[in-house]
């Protein structure tokens, strides 16, 4: 069996600032981390490699950078890394993001069948969680969504059976391979990264693809493929009304008049509070 | 959302790209009525108050379009998207959509979209509506703006301002679709207010009739597990939430929020950085990456009041912040600010409702005295 795993190399704060021409982010001098949502599906798909044998190629689209990132992945136990990286890659939103992955996964499928796509649930930095259905769908894959826990998968019947966390509950969804899945966060823990995995990481080949080896239209890729533009970047505004700055010398004071004031000022918060503190009494006394 | 993130009403520069003239025959603004098992979800309602504002501006109708199974919940479902707002509603009935699934209601979105030509197309980010939105937006190649906190239309080419948080920074960005339509984006539960639920207002029904056929759908839902509702916290429908941030310092003191959430009836809410300590559960972060929370009181006890935060709690009608830094910018838009210490105010602030409550109580138990 074969596994992608994609990842995604983010800024570790939030001390990012936005280019005031470009209205785009820059990213010099900010210390970077794999997308933390992404070690959640790198472990999942270790684990599978753990009972099956499996091979797990891990792929990232960004800067030359993003080379470190998928090192980390090799020194956890990912088998082989690309970078998918070129100039005319970069502005996408997630529309120019997916096409640009799909095309690289189909890349790989060429070379070796590719049976499951993980992803993470979403990024920090985008926060969007539309990479992964945009993959799925542009591949043609099954999708399966906030995944919680894979219960069964064989190569051989190319069957899958997971519990996907729905609104309201769990869906348990039987599918059918190649499938896409995006893992749910907390559903697992990474492993430590070993000796022997540092130093072969360290030595590996990360292979760069640029956009003759994936063979991409330039119309639909990086900032020219992506249908949304930000128009403006602006910060919050104050409230027209200051906040009322309660007075008093002590702790004790200050917490009473504040009480004294909101009460007087928004009665039926009174009420309601003690509506509120009568009915969670009554279901204690239930309990 | 407060007024205060929404993109003021004039046209905003934008970068040049001009609108393909066989785009603009697309009219109408659409909002997915989500739905599992028979519940809807409220986003859908809230949606409907916003896309009811943002139809107006354009002077065009609004709808709402359901897709489900044969069964009775979708007939039951019709009559609430009149009632909260919407001028007509498309009805697609189908054995296979019983259960939400991506690859049917994919296919069966498309389709309406493809046949109605709706400019606008607006889903709740909930694990459905982000499901179904990633790959409806791809199948028709239109762009997507996720988990937007404003929304309103440019009265100069009317497209659809959609706003977010920009990454990192204490910045807001507005994002415009100049290329391609129709203009997708997907709202939170609880960034709009729940809008007036008007019964008996007139509305269309247009019922589509989907070709779908089970076999060709290969993914099955095998069984469904509804939450047991009690054992999570109910953030996003609290009335009462007391909030704790890094200024909390250490575990320990994040404990005198939980106190003082506790005597006021509150569920306990935490900034990002919180939840990243082990102070509280993920469950209760509050924020872009977090839950939307919209009660009648929130309190920020040692929580600066970053934009990322700012945007899952500002719709709460009162908010008072706690912070020794007066130039915080939570006082930007709190309306009260006890500025101190919070380990030292949280444990008064709890005697003083303490107080305050008890008497209250005595004066329920006692309406004669209080009249005398
Ligand atoms: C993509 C992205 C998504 C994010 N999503 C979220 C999110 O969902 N929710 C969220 O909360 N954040 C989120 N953030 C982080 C956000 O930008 C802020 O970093 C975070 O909200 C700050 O948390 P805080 O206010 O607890 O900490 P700080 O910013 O460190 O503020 C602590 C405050 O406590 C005050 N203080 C210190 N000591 C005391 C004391 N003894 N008594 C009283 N006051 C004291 C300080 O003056 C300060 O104002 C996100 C960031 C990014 C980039
Ligand atoms: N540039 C990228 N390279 C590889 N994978 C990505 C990239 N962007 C997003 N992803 C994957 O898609 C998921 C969802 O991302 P997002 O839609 O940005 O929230 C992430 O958790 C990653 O697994």
């Amino acid at each position: 069996m074969h596994i992608a795993v994609c990842i995604k190399q983010v800024p570790d704060s939030a001390q990012i600032r936005v280019h005031p021409v470009t209205n785009t982010i820059m990213r010099q001098g900010v210390p970077t981390i794999i997308n933390p949502y992404d070690l959640f599906a790198l472990e999942e798909a270790l684990r599978i490699k753990d009972r099956t044998a499996a091979k797990v190629t891990v792929l990232t689209m960004g800067p030359p950078q993003a080379d470190d990132a998928l090192r980390k992945c090799l020194a956890f136990g990912a088998d082989e890394a690309v970078l998918i990286t070129d100039k005319v890659f970069s502005g996408a939103d997630t529309l120019a993001t997916s096409y640009v992955l799909a095309a690289a996964l189909k890349t790989l499928d060429a070379r070796e069948p590719v049976d499951l796509v993980f992803t993470g649930k979403q990024t920090i930095d985008g926060d969007t969680a539309q990479v992964g259905p945009g993959i799925a769908t542009r591949l043609g894959y099954q999708l399966l969504t906030y995944v919680s826990k894979i219960r069964e998968l064989d190569a051989d019947s190319r069957r899958i059976l997971v519990e996907r966390r729905a609104e309201g509950g769990v869906q348990v969804l039987e599918s059918a391979l190649p499938a896409v899945v995006t893992m749910l966060e907390g559903t697992n823990e990474i492993r430590f990264a070993d000796m022997p995995g540092m130093f072969r990481a360290a030595r590996q080949e990360v292979e760069r693809w640029n956009r003759d080896a994936i063979g991409v239209d330039l119309a639909k890729v990086g900032l020219k493929g992506s249908p949304t533009v930000v128009a403006q970047v602006f910060g919050p505004k104050p409230k027209a009304v200051k906040a009322f700055r309660v007075a008093g010398d002590t702790p004790a004071a200050m917490a009473e008049a504040f009480v004294d004031r909101l009460f007087a000022d928004y009665p039926h918060l009174e009420e309601a509070m003690l509506e509120h503190l009568e009915q969670v009494d009554r279901q204690g006394a239930k309990e | 959302m407060s007024d205060a993130l929404d993109t003021a009403a004039k046209p905003i520069k934008k970068p040049k790209r001009v609108l393909p003239e066989h785009f603009k025959s697309y009219k109408g603004v659409w909002v997915f009525i989500e739905h599992e098992h028979g519940h809807p979800h409220p986003v859908s309602w809230e949606l409907l108050g916003k896309g009811r504002e943002l139809a107006d501006k354009l002077g065009v109708e609004l709808a709402g379009v359901l897709l489900g199974g044969t069964g009775g919940e979708v007939a039951a479902l019709v009559k609430d998207v009149g009632a909260y707002g919407a001028d007509l509603c498309y009805v697609a009935r189908h054995p296979v959509l019983d259960d939400y699934r991506n690859q049917p209601y994919t296919l069966g979105m498309t389709e309406l979209v493809n046949t109605y030509q709706p400019e606008i197309l607006l889903l709740g980010a909930t694990t459905q509506g982000r499901d179904l939105a990633g790959s409806v937006a791809t199948t028709l190649l239109t762009g997507l703006t996720a988990d937007c906190t404003g929304l309103d239309i440019d009265p100069g080419d009317r497209s659809l301002l959609s706003s977010r948080p920009t990454f990192g920074g204490s910045l807001m960005c507005t994002i415009v679709n100049l290329a391609t339509r129709p203009q997708m984006a997907t709202v939170r539960p609880r960034v709009m207010p729940m809008p007036a639920r008007v019964p008996d207002r007139p509305l269309r029904v247009v019922e589509h009739a989907l070709q779908l056929d089970e076999s060709a759908i290969v993914t099955k839902v095998v069984d469904f597990i509804p939450d047991a509702r009690a054992d999570k916290p109910q953030l996003p429908f609290a009335d009462f939430i007391v909030s704790g941030g890094r200024g909390l310092g250490k575990p320990e003191n994040f404990a005198l929020v939980e106190s003082l959430a506790r005597t006021i009836g509150a569920e306990v809410g935490a900034s990002r950085p919180a939840v990243h300590a082990g102070w509280a559960e993920v469950e209760r972060q509050v924020g872009q990456s977090g839950k939307t929370v919209r009660p009648k009181l929130y309190i920020a006890a040692g929580i600066s009041g970053a934009v990322q935060h700012r945007v899952g709690m500002e719709g709460a009608d009162v908010i008072a912040g706690i912070n020794l830094d007066p130039e915080a910018p939570i006082f930007d838009f709190a309306n009260y600010a006890l500025i101190g210490n919070v380990t030292e105010l949280l444990p008064a602030l709890e005697q003083a409702f303490a107080r305050r409550l008890a008497a209250a109580r005595t004066r329920r138990a006692n309406p004669a005295e209080e009249t005398v």
